[in-house]
């Protein structure tokens, strides 16, 4: 079992008995291996139900809007990100919250696991200090957790929460090596027409079953603008060019504010690399602004401000 | 007179031969591994099938009802004859092959046949896409520790809704046809060669092992009789769907959810009538012009696909639960939302 | 080949052609309007029989499809009447048409109020707002010289927000002027003093006027929270669930139970109903 598990068990349990939250939101262990459940907790008595290993991809933040009363939630650097990035737009306040923070070391991608074994099936996954078991029929693996990680996990420079309330561990040490946007370079480096095959092969296999976008905690519009019938923005079939309008709007609308924290890639039931399309724009905001979402409940998103000495002719 | 169905046999390195030959009667669709997942695909010259396959990321169910069809065609340009009347769009139903799809995903269409093909009406796409269509399915040796098949009137080597059930022998396959269909499938595919009985109980050994090697089992025996509304007001519909995101990937992966949506696409003065998959896990299913919502909630959309599965299907069909057990929406769902938890809390409720 | 067969063999999502005769503006603030429609081939005038309480599903090329419950009768004949309220895509396109404008008529679909049951007996209809439609279809039916003899008296309780939202205003007159129909007319609210009939929600009046069940069905249709409260007035005057008769709506778009989306419990709205006795929908989940 993760080290953190034991700490956030006692945390929710305190917090709870004390009255200082209503409920806690978390993980519980998955009923299949590399997956967890997101969990509600109100009682005290239900927090040992409460889990934590590599595979809590999901961002907590997405159940955080609309939510009333003192809300627990466990969190990691990204998710700590985001959930100022719901402070900040009035989706949440911060005296709701009491926030338990998780150190994150990266959560592996359980799809990188897979295509290592073959596709063949994993039916039991052990966690180690940085290493990773992988059992299957005919098949046992022991692994450098490193080796595994999401993507946005090996270039996350943001590993230990930026707001919380409580810690589940210590700190772990921010790494200043990664490259941020060797990827998005890479792309860019393209000429125009190799690009834009690029883009179109990524998202050839989209279902547009939303997945991406419901697991991003940004995306919290009571009505998004591909479910608008009146005016209806875009039509609903998987031709091609809908579906790229959807993916290229749907970055646009999070510019500025995504924390990269890859739940949407890892929600996708056909693996396509959205990321893609937001950290292109995370890079030009941060490239334009020097800034990235989520460090400050302070300020605003940099696309939602407006400075009357804006430097730009138009927008004056 | 219609001769009996016999089991055939042919060499599994022949395979390659047997789908060759295939091709010149059918368009022939074969599990590939492509953009990290298998899928089924129509075959090209010098391409393989890859049967080490578990199962494809989606149904097959695309093959009879695609995620987005063009229904009717129309002009709006006045000038012409016919404007703003709808036609029906000409399409041909080639004879297509399956080759290679699982028990589960053709028992399911089966499952999905009752709403299509009904005494009252008959949708035409699905009922010629399915008539020419030949499924030949190969049993699940090894299947995973996600399916639970064999508790939903299912099983690795299931034989309703199949023309053609094929068993891995490692050096021959056997191939038992199951319909006339499949018997003419079969010939196409020069399989001629009758098996003999020990390859016979090799197959029927091959069986009986992949069904004790599904571990997974949900009850369904007192679905049928609990009353419908104990059920919708059961008090684990908020803890099922606390995790639920909303999105559509267990509807859309599902081989036997069929909900679809009706749009129309205008283009320069024409257009079409599209039918597109749709899910009830989106608000905009039910949602009424006049902003009424009878399923405005999350919960109550979880809550209305498990219903439809496990409950309102069993009661209006009589022909068990719309589930074949293959596993997808478990393995897939993003916040790990488990039907075989639904079945146990439905059923022990 | 017999006519079942005929059915199961067409298409049955192809709309039959047809054109708008003539549009008539409702109601003052110009949200319904009632478009008398004719198809544009004989034959598949002839083919289309149906009972009040059924529905179409009305086609407007590169729009999409609607359902409208027939607000004409059957024995008026050589067209159909369809009441539109201006809401979503479809109905806002319609409001725009003009007459000689081409649609699509898909059905009839759907069931239809209980007719054989209902024969010799009093029939008290109960409408609110522009769900009128397929009540207007009944009361035309049975007041249609054929078919008055089949059942007994008549009662209309009838509301809107207000006077000017009333529709079929001409016939809700002719039929006051009736010894065998009593119509109470309402409306939520108004300013007119010189307004002669009632003034509160439907639920309310129809509680001062149905006192008892007499031998009678009635004939609901209204939005959801007008079958809600009225639920409860007309079993407490003493009506059985089987004789409480309600059509309801529901987002559809096949029209033919295979879509999936108009469900309650295991009934599809458009195929089971739209038209439910209140004992059916008290053996469902409550989820419309």
């Amino acid at each position: 079992m993760n080290r953190y598990v034991d700490e956030i068990r006692v945390i929710a349990r305190k917090i709870l008995e004390e009255k200082a939250v209503d409920l806690i939101i978390g993980f519980k262990e998955g009923s299949i291996p590399m997956m967890t459940e997101p969990v509600l907790i109100r009682d005290a008595a239900e927090t040992d139900q409460l889990y934590w290993d590599s595979f809590c991809f999901m961002n907590l933040a997405t159940y955080l809007p609309k939510r009333e009363g003192k809300i627990g939630i466990i969190a990691k650097g990204c998710d700590s990100r985001n959930i100022a990035v719901h402070i900040v737009e009035n989706q949440v306040k911060r005296e709701q919250l009491y926030i338990i923070g998780v150190p994150c070391e990266g959560m592996v991608d359980r799809r990188r696991l897979c295509s290592l074994v073959g596709d063949k099936e994993v039916r039991e996954i052990a966690e180690s200090d940085g290493g990773i078991t992988v059992r299957g029929e005919g098949f046992g693996h022991t692994l450098k957790k490193a080796d595994y990680l999401q993507d946005n996990c090996i270039r996350c420079m943001h590993r230990n929460p930026v707001l919380y309330d409580a810690m589940a561990g210590d700190l772990v040490e921010e790494r200043k090596d990664p490259d941020p946007y060797d990827d998005v370079r890479e792309i860019e480096a393209m000429e125009w027409d190799e690009r834009w095959e690029f883009s179109s092969t990524l998202i050839k296999d989209c279902t547009r079953c939303y997945a991406c976008r419901n697991a991003c905690p940004l995306c919290y519009c009571p009505t998004c603008f591909v479910d608008e019938s009146g005016p209806q923005w875009v039509g609903k079939s998987i031709d091609p060019t809908d579906t790229m309008i959807f993916h290229i709007l749907r970055a646009y609308h999070c510019a500025g504010r995504c924390t990269d924290c890859g739940a949407c890639e890892q929600a996708c039931p056909v693996g396509i690399k959205v990321r893609f399309f937001t950290r292109r724009l995370n890079r030009d905001v941060f490239d334009l602004y020097a800034c990235e979402a989520g460090l400050s409940i302070e300020e605003r998103p940099p696309l939602d401000t407006y400075r009357p000495d804006d430097y730009d002719e138009f927008i004056r | 007179m219609t001769c009996p169905m016999t089991d055939k046999i042919f060499k599994k390195r022949e395979f390659a031969d047997f789908l060759r030959a295939l091709k010149k009667t059918y368009e022939v669709l074969v599990p590939v591994r492509e953009q990290g997942f298998y899928r089924f695909k129509a075959i090209a010259d010098g391409e393989e099938a890859d049967l080490r396959f578990t199962n494809t990321r989606l149904s097959p169910k695309s093959f009879v009802l695609p995620q987005s069809e063009r229904m009717f065609e129309f002009t709006l340009d006045e000038k012409i004859e016919d404007a703003h009347i709808l036609k029906e769009a000409t399409r041909a139903y080639s004879p297509t092959a399956i080759v290679g799809i699982r028990p589960c995903d053709a028992k399911a269409m089966r499952l999905v046949d009752v709403n299509f093909n009904n005494p009252e009406f008959r949708d035409p796409w699905w009922v010629k896409r399915l008539n020419s269509i030949t499924l030949v399915g190969l049993g699940c040796s090894e299947p995973c520790s996600t399916c639970f098949c064999t508790s939903v009137n299912c099983g690795p080597f299931h034989e309703e809704g199949l023309d053609v059930l094929l068993f891995d022998l490692e050096e021959y396959v056997l191939a038992r046809p199951l319909t006339e269909k499949g018997k003419g499938l079969l010939q196409s595919g020069g399989v001629e060669r009758d098996a003999d009985e020990g390859s016979r109980n090799k197959a029927h050994k091959l069986r009986r092992e992949a069904e004790e090697r599904i571990t997974s089992h949900v009850p369904t025996d007192k679905l049928g009789q609990k009353n419908v509304n104990d059920l919708f007001d059961a008090p684990f519909w908020d803890d099922v769907a606390f995790a639920c995101i909303n999105c559509g990937t267990c509807t859309f992966l599902c081989p036997t959810c069929w909900c679809f949506d009706i749009q129309d696409e205008v283009i320069r003065g024409g257009g079409d009538r599209i039918r597109n998959w749709d899910s009830c896990m989106f608000p905009l299913f039910t949602l009424h012009a006049s902003g009424h919502n009878p399923r405005a909630e999350k919960v109550q959309r979880v809550r209305q696909r498990f219903m439809h599965k496990l409950k309102y299907y069993v009661d209006k069909y009589k022909n068990g639960v719309a589930c074949v057990g293959c596993g997808r929406c478990v393995r897939y769902c993003p916040v790990n939302i488990d039907i075989r938890e639904v079945f146990r809390l439905m059923n022990e409720l | 080949m017999n006519s079942e067969e005929d059915q199961l063999s067409g298409n049955p999502y192809l709309p039959y052609p047809a054109r708008i005769e003539q549009i008539i503006t409702e109601t003052e603030d110009k949200s319904l309007r009632t478009f008398k429609v004719v198809f544009l081939n004989k034959a598949d005038g002839e083919r289309f029989t149906f009972l009040p309480g059924q529905f179409c599903e009305v086609s407007i090329a590169g729009k999409g499809e609607i359902p409208l419950g027939m607000a004409s009768s059957p024995t008026e004949k050589g067209f159909l009447l369809f009441t539109v309220n201006r809401a979503g895509v479809v109905t806002r396109y319609l409001h725009n048409t003009k007459e000689g404008d081409i649609l699509g008529v898909r059905g009839p679909l759907g069931n239809w109020y209980p007719w054989e049951k209902m024969e010799g007996k009093n029939v008290v209809v109960i409408g609110g707002g522009f769900a009128f439609t397929t009540l207007r279809a009944a009361i035309v039916y049975i007041l249609h010289p054929e078919n008055r003899e089949r059942f007994r008296g008549i009662t209309v309780v009838y509301g809107a927000r207000s006077p000017g939202l009333l529709l079929y205003r001409e016939e809700l007159e002719q039929w006051e002027k009736r010894d065998d129909v009593n119509v109470h007319l309402t409306v939520d609210a108004t300013d007119d003093p010189g307004w002669p009939y009632n003034v509160g929600f439907v639920p309310a009046i129809a509680e001062q006027k149905i006192t008892a069940c007499d031998d009678s069905y009635a004939l609901v249709c209204g939005p959801p929270i007008m079958l809600k409260f009225t639920q409860p007035v007309l079993e407490n005057a003493g009506f059985e669930p089987e004789r409480i008769i309600i059509s309801l709506e529901m987002r559809m778009k096949c029209g033919i139970g295979m879509c999936g989306r108009c469900n309650i419990g295991d009934k599809y709205v458009c195929t089971d109903g739209p038209v439910f006795s209140l004992a059916q929908l008290n053996e469902l989940p409550r989820e419309y």
